[in-house]
């Protein structure tokens, strides 16, 4: 587990925190789903590698899962509602950019000094793993509760999953990761129809979080 | 896999669900989801007489099989409640005929889910299957469809969402934990050898995965400040769901909190996971008492007296020590019984009044006396006046850290009397003074609703020893 199969690794696993990073700056909504379409193919390599380096081949199922499945099916499906939805234009900054990827920076800081000194007896991929899939964690959280459209923080949740995918495969060995990952892909299957089948624009007329927060049961 | 009572309590759930799915009507529909829910709870009490063997998937010991009655006999009840309430919904056109073999379906989904989750012997298992009951609640709150249910069904689903996936990272460190001691594989997510290698794993590693496990399940657990999701949640759903979410779903959650607890007890250098509990749980106290004050819809209100109860019973196993624990199982019991019971009765006084709002209601003593009194002992038990089940477990919660922690029985004291308090200036705009609203009459089961009582009160006055017994055996193995 040294030279070169390690340094891809930690390439593509670091390539991953870099598509954060990137999401979280984009305040168009369609360069957002193709920049999500980006992070998901990365996460594919990485898994794909991972599956190559621990000799796992169910990993495969996990790689393709997040390949045709993330980015593939969802950002088609994503864009086809925000055309629909006619909120393809539309821009959104919540939190400036500055301010955003300072925060951003700062909880890749942290999750590297709390990841790192804590697995500090792990193998080191793993545990470079771990420090990565955290950082990817937390600004998918980050990216959660910055935005106010619910497609972008759908966007935020299914990034922050990748991370929980890239942990879950840089751990080696461990079971029923890919039911894990299907569990996952349901979930957000049923965001995403949620999203559509309920239809947020025509109950609420918007997509925006912050109209929605006007129904809220107690103000009446 | 042979057919025993732990697959009895999964299976009977799991094929119901199907059957219900397929089948048209809502008379022969809501019996048969009654008589699916008695038949596992009677499976769920057989596990007490035969205790079948543990796998690796599926495990039974003393402190699920308490959860497993518990859970299986307020589903019980709910569903013989849920069966008069949706007919009633049906009646006034507020659920669509539709819509009502989904909500049958969906809630033997829901039983199968938080059964499996108390059984799974296996920490991924577990995750799955809470994933699972929160999916089926969410799809439950929402099932009225307008703009507050979706909200409310919106927030939930994301906030769960991230809740879980919290949880989920804290699950795959607990195995890059155990992975260097017990190996590659499957039993290195096997609760009972994890349990008997904890001592040997890495303490660091441990710690934050138990932050992100206490993080992730304190979310379903609706502990403040990550509650936001639970007050709508209970508000807009149909009344038989919040009173699953309240008296079983949040316990669920609970339960796997528990369980990791456990784990981190046994490795002597992690640190001690008691005082992050009672830090959150008399948080979560006092918060949600102070919030009972301001609410006018009847069902939030009693939402946020759901956060309170939930966190003193976290209070209670963050303190650990038979006692303590002792007092946490008890108190989690008694809430369940009498959370769904007060369900039970505005459930159907929300029917009669056509309105949630406290300001719209008034007088029930006088216009529905039995519905007005017996919303009056819930709210008296749930208050944890003597001389019923929650006075003796407050007493007990309160004397036993006493002795350790006096300091905190004061914010603890607080927190109880601000929510009682709080509690009884809402009752008395809706029990008592002049009759608002419509007053026709109701076609309610009372059974469900003074079965719960009636238990609640027995308990204060009178414990069985082999209750007693019982749950001391699990309060010891609780630490």
């Amino acid at each position: 587990m040294h030279g070169i199969t390690f340094d891809i690794a930690h390439l593509l696993a670091g390539s991953l925190v870099v598509m954060s990073f990137v999401q979280l700056y984009q305040d168009r909504l369609s360069a957002l789903i193709n920049v999500f379409a980006a992070h998901a193919l990365v996460l594919a390599l990485s898994v794909a590698w991972q599956a190559f380096v621990q000799e796992a081949p169910h990993l495969y199922i996990t790689a393709v899962i997040a390949l045709v499945f993330k980015a593939i099916v969802i950002p088609v499906a994503l864009r086809r509602i925000i055309v629909r939805l006619g909120i393809h234009r539309e821009i959104e900054t919540v939190v400036g950019v500055g301010p955003a990827m300072l925060l951003g920076i700062g909880l890749v800081a942290l999750s590297m000094v709390v990841m790192l000194r804590v697995t500090a007896d792990a193998d080191p991929l793993a545990r470079e793993d771990l420090a990565f899939a955290l950082s990817v964690v937390l600004l998918g959280l980050l990216m959660m509760v910055t935005r106010r459209n619910a497609v972008s923080q759908v966007i935020g949740f299914m990034s922050l999953e990748n991370g929980l995918v890239l942990a879950a495969t840089g751990a080696k060995g461990m079971p029923l990761v890919v039911e894990i990952s299907v569990a996952f892909s349901v979930l957000i299957a049923f965001i995403v129809i949620g999203i559509f089948l309920f239809r947020i624009r025509e109950r609420f007329d918007t997509v925006d979080m912050q109209a929605m927060d006007r129904f809220r049961g107690e103000k009446r | 896999m042979t057919m025993d009572a732990l697959s009895g309590v999964l299976l009977i759930p799991a094929l119901s669900a199907c059957l219900l799915a397929a089948l048209p009507g809502y008379r022969l529909t809501a019996r048969l989801n009654v008589l699916a829910a008695f038949l596992t709870f009677a499976t769920a009490v057989s596990l007490f007489v035969v205790e079948p063997k543990s796998g690796p998937y599926l495990l039974v010991d003393d402190l699920n099989k308490v959860f497993i009655v518990l859970t299986t006999f307020v589903s019980f009840t709910t569903s013989a409640f849920s069966a008069s309430y949706i007919g009633h919904e049906i009646e006034i056109g507020r659920l669509k005929p539709g819509y009502v073999r989904f909500y049958h379906a969906m809630y033997q989904v829901l039983m199968f889910a938080m059964n499996l989750a108390l059984v799974a012997n296996n920490i991924g298992l577990m995750w799955v299957a809470i994933e699972i009951a929160t999916l089926t609640t969410v799809l439950m709150v929402g099932i009225y469809r307008t703009h507050e249910a979706l909200e409310a069904a919106w927030k939930y689903f994301i906030l769960g969402s991230v809740g879980i996936a919290l949880a989920l990272f804290g699950t795959i460190l607990i195995y890059m934990a155990a992975r260097p001691v017990i190996g590659e594989g499957l039993n290195a997510m096997v609760w009972t050898v994890l349990v008997t290698h904890a001592a040997a794993f890495d303490p660091a590693l441990l710690n934050v995965a138990f932050v992100f496990l206490l993080l992730g399940y304190g979310t379903k657990v609706g502990l403040a400040p990550l509650h936001a999701w639970l007050p709508d949640a209970h508000a807009e759903g149909p009344t038989p769901i919040s009173a699953v979410l309240s008296g079983l779903l949040l316990n669920v959650a609970l339960y796997a909190l528990l369980r990791f607890k456990m784990l981190l007890a046994l490795n002597p250098v992690a640190l001690a996971p008691g005082p992050l509990m009672v830090a959150m749980g008399l948080i979560s106290c006092v918060f949600a008492a102070f919030m009972l004050y301001r609410r006018r819809d009847i069902k939030r209100m009693f939402a946020y007296s759901s956060i309170e109860h939930m966190g003193i019973i976290v209070f209670a196993f963050g303190m650990g020590g038979p006692l303590a624990n002792f007092a946490g199982l008890l108190h989690m019991t008694m809430h369940s019984l009498t959370k769904s019971a007060i369900f039970f009765a505005v459930g159907h006084i929300a029917q009669v009044k056509g309105t949630q709002k406290i300001a719209d209601m008034g007088g029930l003593t006088v216009t529905h006396p039995v519905l007005g009194w017996g919303l009056v002992l819930g709210v008296v038990a749930i208050a944890g006046l003597p001389p019923l089940g929650i006075f003796m477990s407050e007493f007990l919660v309160v004397s036993s850290t006493f002795s350790r922690q006096p300091w905190l029985v004061i914010i603890l004291v607080f927190g109880i009397l601000i929510a009682l308090g709080g509690l009884f200036m809402q009752l008395n705009k809706v029990a008592f003074g002049e009759p608002v609203g419509p007053t026709g009459p109701v076609e309610a089961s009372y059974v469900p609703m003074f079965a719960h009582l009636a238990i609640v009160f027995m308990a204060g006055i009178y414990l069985p020893p082999a209750l007693v017994t019982g749950f001391q055996n699990v309060a010891k193995l609780l630490g």
